[in-house]
């Protein structure tokens, strides 16, 4: 009996520092982590795309927790939740909703195959970026679209593909959660975050070629000539013109169409409009042609 | 013949030299003359011309931009047209200078005769004049690289320099430059060479020529034994044959080669080991912009490709259109054409003939499309082929993995940036796999990496 008594005793007593030991250190070395974190991760998509411009989920539920510790949730924004995920946050950690308007990635681009002319035929690896420290590219066009994805490449949410037809990347906006990732993917910054707008209406100069007018011109059939004419006609002064390409300020744009009428190449594009009536068309166009 | 080569690696293209035997020509002066501001390694040139200013052949239109830079001199008479962009050799549109050419009248400090002029006859040429004379003359690297050739002479403080290497290799298919300028001006790159030598403050000199050129390696060996092997001659140097192979004519192949001895991986250069390597080109410049007061506005180009009428070797003005020197060989073949700027292992690939000579256009090859077309790549058979190419001892089937699975970390360990893109592991590759357009990529990212991390220090 003794050597059962004597284990037990020994385990017993084995078992209690440990305790003891375990018990101190748990102390010690606590770690305190806010409940909160948890609970905003919880509430978070989960995609750790990185689009907030933090290292996954966990990051920006961290952030924003030491935000609202702060007392403000500004510049934190998650954009594949939007409005509703950051509402629910807000909600959760007492803050006013931080407001963000809803973005989405615009291809600023519209050097389709029948506007921009081949002049070569590129026979390299397949990706924009091989393609773009080559040379122009497959066009005359140094600042166009080179068509191979690597934007499609990048976006983790099937968003974005390159069109077969067109040869030019197209958005889906339902799907589309401007996180950036394709913005950061194409080498000639041709993609652009831009207000998705009212009605997901907006409108913008589809094109980045700085080259001057006449080269511009003799690359692309739709390419910005930096004329000008959108920069006198916009009302609210929306637009810039600088090396030879111009520019609309989403933040003052009101969306009146002005400055794509007066586009005499078609490089301002207003999208999700609902289409003209007819009879008003036909009567410009007229107009264009005398 | 004991032919000496570098230690590990390189392949033996097909050679291709049709030119060879074509004497060099004078080509014919351009209507107009394109001049990007961008012809070197470093800060672009800032103009000192502007629209409507005459300017004659050698007048300063651009002045070094910066420590790394160099001027730009007009190859022609006539008045500045405009400041604008145009298509230069990167493909993209450039700032350039666009003469118009009108007659051709030199500048009157410039000696055209022919008469060679000796070290001996100019005894004001210390080593500092010699540098600050070669640096105002906008002479840079004539190979191709186009680093500019005083900084190259004046090493950091760091590093001695024990030898001037020449480099006469020109193990590019095709090229024939080189070789021409050779057998033309001998006599000139000697004097050159001996310049060099004393700007850089060496006695020993190399001339390293491939075994396909033995008329080269005759002449000057013979040019070097009645210049240099005299009781008076205070110099020792050797015309150093070497086995033809690609690519030899790289500064860390060639310096393994002629002296034995290995540059350590960047940013070491040439001289860490005493070692300063430059062209024949470049050898040839420094005479006449030294010894003629010619600043560096023309060059020797060779216009070949198999099916052109008459391929030759030229000597043009810079800011010639390329158009213009393809006619003189009997125009653009037929079909479709690959043009590229240098040889076909490292030549660049262009979209437009208007494309202007720079300083470190070697040569214009057009191949015809059959022989450029790309094979479709299979799968990597891991047969290694590309590591025992490669001249640097990498691994190249890893490095373009890692690009391409964007493992920059890796990258970096693996050594990315050590790859000089010579495209031995490409032309090899039996699966026909894109390998240097992944590397490339791979190192482009992984040098940027580096450069941001240094900049945050």
């Amino acid at each position: 009996m003794d050597f059962i008594l004597i284990a037990v005793i020994v385990l017993g007593a084995i078992g209690l520092i440990a305790a003891l030991v375990l018990f101190a250190a748990s102390k010690k070395f606590a770690v305190y982590e806010d409940p909160r974190i948890a609970q905003v991760s919880e509430l978070l998509p989960g995609a750790n795309c990185g689009g907030c411009g933090f290292p996954g989920c966990s990051g920006m539920a961290d952030a924003l927790v030491k935000g609202a510790d702060a007392g403000s949730l500004d510049g934190l924004s998650c954009p594949v939740g939007g409005a509703v995920v950051m509402g629910k946050v807000a909600d959760l950690l007492g803050m006013a909703i931080a407001n963000s308007e809803p973005m989405v990635a615009v291809v600023r681009c519209n050097g389709t195959c029948e506007h921009r002319q081949k002049i070569a035929e590129y026979a390299g690896l397949r990706t924009c970026a091989a393609m773009h420290a080559c040379g122009a590219g497959e066009t005359a066009c140094g600042f166009g679209c080179l068509g191979c994805g690597d934007c499609m490449e990048a976006c983790q949410f099937g968003a974005i593909h390159v069109n077969p037809e067109t040869g030019i990347p197209e958005v889906d906006e339902e799907k589309c959660t401007s996180c950036g990732a394709c913005v950061k993917a194409c080498p000639r910054n041709i993609i652009e975050l831009r207000k998705k707008g009212p009605k997901g209406r907006r409108v913008y100069v589809s094109c980045v070629n700085k080259d001057k007018g006449p080269a511009a011109m003799k690359a692309c059939a739709v390419s910005c000539i930096g004329c000008g004419k959108c920069e006198k006609e916009c009302p609210f002064g929306a637009i810039t013109v600088e090396n030879n390409l111009a520019y609309i300020d989403f933040g003052k744009c009101r969306l009146c169409r002005k400055c794509e009428k007066v586009c005499p190449k078609h490089a301002i594009v207003a999208v999700n409009f609902p289409a003209p009536k007819p009879k008003p068309e036909e009567e410009e166009r007229k107009e264009e042609t005398v | 013949m004991n032919a000496r080569t570098f230690s590990i690696g390189g392949i033996h293209p097909e050679e291709n030299k049709l030119t060879h035997e074509v004497a060099t020509k004078v080509a014919a002066l351009p209507k107009q003359a394109i001049f990007p501001l961008s012809q070197h390694i470093g800060a672009p040139a800032k103009p000192v011309v502007q629209k409507g200013d005459k300017v004659k052949v050698g007048t300063l239109i651009a002045e070094a931009g910066g420590f790394v830079s160099a001027p730009i001199f007009s190859s022609v008479s006539g008045t500045v047209f405009k400041i604008d962009t145009a298509i230069d050799a990167t493909g993209y549109r450039k700032p350039v200078i666009i003469i118009n050419v009108e007659g051709d009248e030199w500048e009157e400090t410039i000696d055209r005769s022919d008469k060679l002029e000796t070290v001996e006859a100019h005894p004001e040429l210390t080593p500092e004049e010699i540098v600050n004379r070669v640096k105002e003359a906008g002479v840079v690297g004539m190979g191709g690289a186009c680093f500019p050739t005083f900084i190259k002479l004046t090493p950091p403080p760091t590093a001695k320099a024990e030898c001037v290497i020449i480099n006469a290799v020109e193990c590019e298919p095709y090229i024939t430059a080189d070789f021409r300028l050779m057998m033309e001006h001998a006599d000139e790159i000697l004097v050159g060479l001996e310049l060099l030598m004393i700007a850089a403050k060496v006695t020993t000199g190399y001339i390293g020529i491939e075994t396909n050129k033995p008329a080269a390696i005759e002449l000057l060996t013979e040019k070097v034994i009645t210049k240099f092997n005299v009781q008076s001659s205070k110099f020792n140097v050797s015309v150093v044959p070497l086995k033809q192979r690609y690519p030899q004519g790289g500064e860390k192949q060639l310096v393994d080669a002629v002296i034995q001895r290995q540059v350590p991986a960047p940013p070491a250069i040439p001289v860490n080991v005493g070692a300063i390597v430059q062209n024949v080109g470049t050898a040839f410049a420094v005479y006449e912009a030294v010894m003629k007061h010619k600043p560096l506005f023309e060059r020797y180009t060779t216009v070949t490709g198999k099916r052109l009428a008459n391929p030759g070797n030229f000597l043009v003005r810079m800011g010639t259109p390329m158009q213009d020197l393809i006619d003189a060989c009997g125009g653009m073949p037929e079909g479709d054409n690959k043009l590229l700027a240098g040889g076909p292992m490292m030549g660049k690939a262009l979209t437009s003939t208007e494309v202007p000579i720079c300083k470190g256009t070697n040569s214009v090859t057009i191949i015809s499309d059959d022989e450029a077309r790309r094979k479709e790549p299979q799968p990597c058979i891991r047969c290694a082929k590309c590591v025992g190419v490669c001249p640097m001892g990498l691994e190249p089937y890893l490095l373009a993995k890692l690009s391409e699975i964007k493992n920059w970390e890796r990258a970096e360990q693996e050594d990315i940036v050590s790859c000089i893109e010579c495209g031995s592991c490409q032309f090899t590759c039996p699966a026909h796999r894109p390998l240097l357009d992944n590397i490339r990529q791979g190192k482009a990212t992984v040098m940027g990496i580096i450069r941001s991390r240094a900049a945050k220090k």
